[in-house]
């Protein structure tokens, strides 16, 4: 499917227009340009690159540093009904190649969320992930409710994996029928694309991504964190404020990549990639190995350019190779 | 460490961090935050101070003069200095008194009296004090194994200063049981402050919430688990300097 190089030209990425329809018909005289549009269970993004939830809070953090007209959507951190404290400290412990953390979904609330965050992130040209959470069937109809009623809001990427709340969360994530039985629910409260966010601590991700396709999600959005520990050999205690926490960075990437290759194999439904992709090399092994887009975690917090240097990147990269079309590399490892 | 960042020393504060990348690898991944030390508008170059206890801090010291280094910053809420003040305790622990040198000499340029009380492990531990003298202020010194100075805690020292009646502001930079020390006495003494607070840091930007610490839930604001009466706030920009009536520093 790869056009020769010799078709491209050196038009910025921003000459194109968020349909890859529009981007990819050739019209007379008018070289193709490189497409990086995507299209994520009906979630339209003008490049596959999305922030990872959780490290890029709620988009006004990282404002200084990344042209949030530029990403491909923002996906926020995530949000449960009532506001959560989260976990006490420490909260985050390095290890090699990554951090762990538990964080433990502290938030403002889903009715906070959308009366002081959403109305920022609305000055933006950029489609908004809300990535939601909570401890029953009930919390996430509810959220999901209010969220699909709220102006702003593109698509919802459903959390049935965080490894740091003591109910709900990977409850949910690790027993396929209790994940199915979340997206099915959410299903029923919306007609925004859905995104299931898949835990990697399961023994078969395949067959959770499977059940959860079946309930009803649009796409699926793998991995999120690895549980972990760390004990301190002075104290002789567990370092973490919750003893166990989240793995995530550079250090998870091949499990990730792994993952999203089965899954992609398996499941005929688009994927978000991400785990430690700190550059466009990585971005690009998860989109050879299936997935349609991808996300920036931890990469954020060493650099905090990273989004924007994985999409120019990605770009650069389609030029050298004579690739216009980011869609003809999704899989292209296994095609 | 001295480095040339116009850009970022031309908006930088007493109390403000960096955000430091030691590894241009992947160990340690993260940044580490380092207070700004000293801030020179004229030259554009702000320096920093830090002891070696890690890989991140052990990398910085094998830096050599001329080398690249990537910092982000300057980032947090730095010391501010209340109008009305005339004497101010100002208290260092160990290498807490990096952050506080700014605040010094600002206080210096608006004519506040200062007293300053230096705590540490040892005398090889105090940090500082021919630079503090050389400036014209008065320095108490405190170490616990009485190396130099007075044997014992710092917070002693402050309690002496506190009750000969003299300071009526205080601001505080060090280990969170002095902070906790400080914090107590100057409450019984009604006296109000600003101390500067640690955590482990992730962003350093307030997306990740890692840095938080513990605040006496904020006046008219629902605090999310009222039984509780605290809210989390987050080191990296609602601090790291905090009133010290707000804070809740846990054991
Ligand atoms: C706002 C802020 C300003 C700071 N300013 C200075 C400064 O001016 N000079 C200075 O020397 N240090 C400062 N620190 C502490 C400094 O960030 C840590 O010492 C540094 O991150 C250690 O990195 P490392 O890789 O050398 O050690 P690591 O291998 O990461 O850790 C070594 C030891 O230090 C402890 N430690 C590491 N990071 C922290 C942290 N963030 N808070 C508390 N303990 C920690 C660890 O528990 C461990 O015992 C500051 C911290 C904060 C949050
Ligand atoms: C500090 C931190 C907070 C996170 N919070 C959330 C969250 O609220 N919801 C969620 O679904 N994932 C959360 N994650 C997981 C990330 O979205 C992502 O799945 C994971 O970190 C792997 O990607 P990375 O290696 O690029 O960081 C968090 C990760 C980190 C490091
Ligand atoms: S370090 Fe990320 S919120 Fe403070």
């Amino acid at each position: 499917m790869t056009k020769p190089a010799d078709n491209l030209t050196d038009k910025p990425a921003d000459n194109l227009t968020d349909n890859p329809a529009d981007n990819l018909a050739v019209k007379p005289a008018v070289k193709p340009a490189v497409n990086l549009g995507v299209n994520l269970g009906g979630l339209q993004m003008k490049n596959p690159v999305t922030t990872a939830s959780g490290t890029f809070g709620f988009g006004p953090e990282y404002a200084p540093y990344v042209d949030l007209n530029r990403l491909g959507a923002i996906t926020v951190k995530g949000t449960t009904l009532e506001p959560r404290k989260g976990n006490p400290t420490p909260r985050i412990a390095e290890t090699p190649a990554g951090i762990l953390n538990c964080i433990g979904l502290q938030n403002p609330g889903v009715d906070h969320f959308i009366a002081e965050d959403l109305p920022y992130l609305r000055n933006y040209d950029t489609p908004v992930i809300v990535n939601i959470a909570g401890n029953s069937l009930d919390d996430y109809a509810e959220v999901t409710r209010r969220l699909s009623g709220a102006q702003g809001v593109s698509a919802l990427e459903v959390n049935i994996s965080c490894p740091n709340v003591k109910q709900g969360g990977m409850v949910f994530g690790t027993d396929c029928l209790m994940a199915a039985e979340v997206i099915r629910v959410v299903r029923e409260n919306t007609k925004l694309p859905l995104i299931a966010k898949l835990s990697p601590n399961v023994t078969d991700i395949v067959e959770i991504a499977g059940r959860v396709a079946e309930a009803g999600a649009d796409a699926l959005a793998l991995i999120n964190t690895l549980l972990g520990m760390k004990i301190d050999i002075r104290t002789r205690k567990p370092f973490l404020g919750n003893t166990m926490g989240g793995l995530s960075g550079p250090a998870i990437r091949p499990v990730a990549v792994r993952m999203v290759w089965q899954t992609a194999r398996a499941v005929r439904l688009p994927i978000l990639g991400m785990g430690g992709i700190m550059n466009a090399e990585d971005a690009i092994e998860f989109i050879l190995a299936g997935a349609a887009a991808v996300a920036v975690g931890t990469a954020n917090f060493v650099n905090p350019g990273a989004a924007m240097d994985i999409i120019a990147g990605i770009e650069q990269y389609m030029k050298d190779n004579g690739v216009t079309d980011v869609n003809d590399l999704v899989g292209a490892a296994w095609k | 460490m001295r480095v040339y960042v116009p850009q970022l020393t031309k908006l930088a504060k007493p109390g403000q961090f960096v955000h430091v990348r030691c590894s241009s690898g992947l160990d340690p991944l993260l940044r580490r935050p380092i207070s700004l030390h000293g801030i020179d508008y004229g030259k554009g170059t702000i320096s920093l101070l830090y002891q070696v206890v890690g890989t991140g801090t052990r990398l910085l010291a094998e830096m050599a003069p001329g080398d690249e280094i990537d910092v982000m910053g300057p980032l947090g809420k730095g010391f501010t200095v209340p109008d009305g003040i005339k004497k101010a305790l100002v208290v260092g622990g160990g290498i807490g008194v990096a952050p506080l040198f700014p605040l010094i000499h600002s206080l210096k340029h608006y004519g506040i009296q200062q007293t300053v009380l230096l705590g540490a492990r040892s005398a090889d531990f105090i940090i500082g004090r021919e630079q503090l003298e050389l400036l014209g202020v008065k320095v108490k010194i405190a170490t616990d194994d009485g190396s130099l100075g007075y044997k014992g805690f710092v917070t002693r020292l402050a309690e002496d200063e506190i009750s000969g009646g003299t300071p009526d502001y205080f601001f505080a930079c060090g280990p969170n049981p002095m902070l906790k020390g400080l914090i107590s006495l100057t409450k019984g003494f009604g006296l109000s402050g600003q101390v500067s607070l640690e955590e482990y840091m992730g962003c350093g930007v307030g997306a990740c919430l890692a840095c938080v610490c513990k605040s006496k839930a904020a006046a008219g604001r629902e605090p999310d688990d009222s039984a509780e009466g605290f809210e989390y706030k987050k080191v990296c920009v609602d601090g790291p300097v905090f009133e010290a009536s707000e804070v809740i520093l846990d054991d």
